[in-house]
């Protein structure tokens, strides 16, 4: 802050140039005025344009054709491919099974996240290592976690099935395959989830649930009639983020298909086949790259469909109770 | 809030519950311990198999404490002939430290200029930045592998590398933190000196982001490092990322389980010993606001 100071002083020196060379030092310094902004934030722009924006755009024209790699076909099937998708009862049976695992995942984690985050939000000793802790399992990578939990849910030998005394074949049921893969997602994102919802409580000042307690209101409705309205856009914010990721679950049921002969199905019956999985397998394993384009833009519908209703409910639920 | 603890005691009623609002009781501890322990207990278990032998998984109850194994698992591990494990640990190396360096760069960069700098369409072209953000990208990976065909890019690197240089993420996080840690007398301060803008941006603006920029470049590692569909896509198994060199493990090896979590224990050491070092910074940046998935 101290040049502020020379500001007369120095551009005494430059001017001293001769009068030409100060005109071309002047037209550049403006030039770089104008121009440096627009230069920095292009990168961006230019890397989106060409990898993220043009390929979305070019995802409906590709899937408007029957349109092969491989084989080489490239053939206008107007909306062939979308009313094939309709028809098509393992796209359907891959939509059930998206949502399921996607409910089933989604739910006990924002409970769970928030309630965790309420255990957090006090004074406590040792709250670095707590903290650090819950959130320890986001630096494995979900081919890792699927792998782990794969074994953990090993019918014969897995540890689960040990804890319960029971002989549950988590592979092969469909609800037991998507409580299992449920398991995987919230164990890697709850305690993120509540570090978020955890830093929003902090937000909230301390007298509002003063003067609830004089009111003689209790923790458990302190929580619900305080907290849980006051975090409304954070749990908005979350549930988003979590069904853009969750609507696209890929890595995880792939994995946990280990040992089929084609892990992109899900288990032998489809049985947690998700609309990713069945997107990828029409294109890269089936070369059928125009039903598989098809088969993304029914996906990026559901996520905004269900983006929405994450909106009406959130509004709904901290409205008017 | 500031009554001693043995005046409160004898008090019941408000005046007790009042200062209780805030402590941690038994119950607390209690509670977080199971977390911890939920959190903590897998990747446990992953590392003690991956010290063991295969009858491991076979054993009631399940063991406990690590063994003596995990040399000849690693060896076995770098030895295979399917997973192309060292190949893809390098890959993956290079492939994040590229991504995370191209990203904190351009992305402070951007965001320098959309907190500090005046231009015509600013606030335009940041809201298009926000909306990208909104966009997922799995989307589009079909055309996106079919240019990468047209460049003739598949089976390189720089098809992992090049469409992540730098996201709309990475710009809006910098561009939020620039906003409030950049003074503009700074700014002008250092134009009055004689800096070109670059010159700003380099010498005073960067340093200042310091703190925001470590975080971004961390998660931007974690993320690389994790990604599992694109490289899927667009790698083949000869020459992976060391998550699919996992994958590749999973394919022919799911029941050697010693193996495959010697492969995953070595896949997740590089980014466990970074939380390890790292972890209070992690934590901030979550709490921050600053992280999306």
């Amino acid at each position: 802050m101290t040049s502020v100071g020379t500001r007369p002083v120095r551009p005494a020196p430059r001017a001293g140039g001769t009068p030409r060379a100060g005109r071309g030092r002047a037209l550049l310094a403006r030039l770089d005025v104008k121009a440096s902004p627009y230069a920095f934030v292009a990168p961006f722009f230019v890397v989106f344009l060409v990898f993220g924006g043009y390929p979305l755009v070019y995802t409906l024209w590709v899937s408007l054709h029957d349109w092969g790699l491989a084989s080489g076909t490239r053939k206008w099937a107007g909306f062939g491919n979308y009313g094939y998708l309709f028809g098509d009862e393992q796209f359907w049976h891959a939509l059930e099974n998206t949502v399921g695992i996607f409910l089933l995942s989604t739910v006990p984690q924002m409970l769970l996240a928030l309630l965790l985050a309420n255990t957090l939000n006090r004074r406590m000793r040792a709250a670095t290592v707590f903290r650090i802790g819950v959130v320890a399992p986001l630096i494995t990578s979900m081919a890792a976690v699927a792998i782990v939990f794969g074994q953990l849910f090993d019918t014969d030998y897995g540890f689960v099935n040990w804890l319960l005394q029971s002989h549950i074949d988590w592979h092969t049921g469909r609800a037991w395959s998507w409580t299992a893969i449920a398991v995987m997602v919230d164990w890697r994102w709850t305690g993120y989830n509540a570090l978020i919802f955890l830093a929003s409580m902090q937000a909230i000042p301390k007298d509002l649930y003063e003067a609830a307690a004089i009111d003689g209101a209790s923790r458990i409705r302190q929580f619900w009639q305080i907290t849980v309205p006051l975090l409304r856009p954070t749990i908005l914010f979350t549930l988003i983020i979590s069904t853009i990721g969750g609507l696209q679950m890929f890595t995880e049921p792939v994995l946990f298909g280990s040992g089929t002969s084609n892990k992109m199905d899900g288990g032998a019956t489809h049985q947690f086949q998700t609309l990713t999985m069945y997107m990828y397998d029409n294109a890269f394993g089936h070369d059928r790259y125009g039903y598989g384009a098809a088969i993304a833009w029914a996906l990026f519908l559901l996520i905004i469909v269900f983006s929405l209703l994450n909106f009406l409910f959130v509004r709904r639920a901290g409205g008017t109770r | 809030m500031t009554i001693p603890a043995p005046l409160a005691r004898p008090a019941r009623g408000t005046a007790r519950k009042l200062h209780g609002l805030w402590e941690a009781s038994p119950l607390t501890y209690l509670t977080l311990l199971v977390a911890l322990v939920l959190s903590v207990a897998p990747i446990y278990w992953m590392v003690v198999v991956a010290t063991r032998t295969n009858d491991v998984v076979a054993n009631v109850p399940p063991p406990v404490l690590p063994g003596g194994h995990l040399g000849s698992n690693v060896n076995r591990l770098f030895d295979n002939q399917d997973a192309y494990f060292a190949k893809g640990l390098l890959n993956s190396f290079v492939v994040s430290s590229c991504v995370t360096v191209s990203t904190v760069f351009f992305a402070s960069l951007a965001g320098f200029a959309f907190a500090k700098l005046r231009f015509r369409g600013r606030n335009a072209l940041l809201l298009t930045i926000v909306a990208t953000m909104m966009i997922p990208v799995q989307m589009g990976i079909i055309p996106l592998y079919m240019i990468m065909v047209k460049l003739g890019w598949q089976n390189h690197l720089q098809a992992v590398v090049v469409p992540f240089l730098v996201t709309g993420f990475g710009v809006f996080m910098m561009r939020q933190y620039a906003a409030q840690a950049v003074p503009d007398e700074l700014v002008e301060a250092a134009r009055v000196d004689g800096c070109t803008t670059f010159g700003v941006y380099w010498r005073v603006v960067l340093p200042a982001l310091r703190p925001a920029a470590g975080v971004l470049g961390l998660f931007t590692f974690m993320q690389t490092w994790n990604d599992f569909m694109w490289p899927l896509a667009v790698l083949n198994p000869e020459n992976p990322t060391v998550q699919l060199s996992i994958n590749n493990l999973a394919n022919g090896h799911f029941d050697d389980y010693t193996l495959m979590f010697a492969g995953t224990t070595i896949a997740v050491l590089p980014l466990l010993l970074v939380f390890v070092v790292f972890g209070r910074q992690i934590i901030g940046g979550i709490m921050e606001g600053a992280i999306k998935a």
